[in-house]
């Protein structure tokens, strides 16, 4: 939705608002929990609450997408049947339970995190001041309607390298279960004028994390 | 808010349509299959509501600005940084610290979904997570400035960071003028979240 009008103002608040309902941290908790159970990857995760329906995408607030997203990511992949989701069955233990996240582990896992950068067999081709182009479409290149992590609104755009993050895995093939794939991951910079139509100032830019594949050498 | 399932098939509108009556319908679910325990829900919200907050970046920030050596550090590799502080995690794994100067101010976003350092920074706010925040930022910034309250003299250029992949951006306030003679903790007290995403300034001694 970057560059899309027409969504207001912004309403700041303070620190000390956490959440904005009881069943929000709930459902913060449940997905963090859920996750740890490895039963699908982050990418799959992130995947499954950009598909929800756009009608549902746009009506949902953010932690609804949260649990939509869940649900169906759980369904896709045999986690849940659809009858156990509906209630009209009596829920069958799962094999994955011994993976199940027990209140003491859970520091432990929060503070290991997972992280994501790799070896990889593809070396940089770019350097630092080098000018790119992204690619055209901001579309997953094997799968139709695939997962994909390359903004709409700097598709096709021209910019510079600005740093290089390391060899990190692609969600692109990551979310569809076609292995980690990793690859050199860097900050692209782009000037403002290169995206918008109405930039706000002569000198602004964005900078957007992109992987090798998402990017060709500028003319 | 009326939910019509009619138009689609996905699995998530199997589970009631009333929200918090979807999270727990499907925490019961899940309970049941054996794969959530209930307490490490609890220990989790304990975690992001009284453990981990935007004071452990302000940490940082108070400390870049008083330690020139951490700060070359900090800008040189944020990650074993922030991690020799303590404050590594999930959803921090890869960090990277940007600095606010007197020609470039930088913001933070996700314009894909909400991604945040966690570690640092705890839970995102509302507004971070929000439609407008992310759909306007990186094309307008100084007017989400402005909805902040915060105006730019004209000369200072905007760095919008997008958050696309896993790297997670720390920005470093510029140091307020009259702190000379202040230590870490009362530093650490002008740095306010929304500084460190740069959507505010350091507040004023």
């Amino acid at each position: 939705m970057g560059g899309r009008f027409g969504d207001g103002a912004v309403k700041p608040e303070p620190e000390d608002v956490k959440f904005h309902a009881d069943w929000h941290p709930r459902a913060m908790a449940l997905t963090v929990a859920t996750g740890a159970v490895g039963a699908f990857n982050l990418d799959m995760s992130r995947h499954a609450r950009e598909s929800l329906s756009p009608k549902d995408y746009t009506r949902f607030s953010y932690y609804e997408k949260w649990m939509g997203g869940l649900a169906n990511v759980l369904v896709q992949t045999g986690v849940l049947t659809s009858e156990e989701l509906a209630g009209t069955v009596e829920p069958a233990p799962s094999p994955l339970a011994e993976r199940k996240l027990s209140a003491d582990k859970v520091a432990g896992v929060l503070a290991k995190g997972g992280p994501v950068d790799r070896p990889s067999n593809i070396a940089p081709t770019f350097k630092t001041g080098d000018a790119v182009i992204a690619r055209k479409f901001a579309e997953n290149e094997k799968v139709s309607g695939g997962h994909t992590r390359l903004p709409r609104y700097a598709a096709g755009a021209r910019g510079h390298i600005l740093r290089l993050h390391g060899s990190h895995i692609l969600p692109d093939s990551n979310a569809h279960g076609f292995g980690e794939a990793p690859e050199p991951l860097y900050a692209v910079v782009f000037p403002a004028s290169e995206l918008w139509q109405h930039p706000e100032h002569p000198r602004d830019e964005v900078v957007v994390d992109m992987w090798q594949s998402y990017l060709l050498p500028a003319p | 808010m009326p939910h019509d399932h009619a138009s689609h098939d996905d699995p998530h509108a199997l589970l009631p349509s009333d929200p918090a009556l979807r999270v727990k319908a499907l925490e019961t679910l899940l309970v049941k299959k054996g794969l959530i325990d209930p307490a490490a829900l609890d220990e989790i919200i304990d975690t992001y509501e009284n453990k981990i907050g935007p004071r452990n970046g302000a940490r940082v920030v108070a400390r870049a600005w008083s330690d020139p050596v951490f700060r070359a550090a900090l800008l040189e590799d944020a990650t074993t940084v922030v991690s020799d502080m303590g404050f590594y995690g999930r959803q921090g794994e890869h960090m990277v610290a940007v600095e606010n100067t007197d020609a470039v101010h930088n913001m933070v976003v996700c314009t894909l979904c909400s991604c945040y350092p966690w570690p640092l920074l705890g839970i995102p706010p509302g507004w971070y997570k929000s439609d407008a925040y992310r759909a306007r930022v990186v094309r307008e910034p100084r007017k989400v400035l402005a909805d902040f309250g915060v105006n730019l003299p004209e000369e200072k250029a905007v760095r919008v960071w997008d958050s696309t992949a896993e790297m997670r951006y720390l920005v470093i306030p510029q140091r307020p003028a009259g702190t000379e003679d202040m230590d870490e903790d009362e530093l650490m007290e002008l740095v306010s979240r929304d500084s460190m995403i740069g959507t505010g300034l350091a507040g004023q001694p």
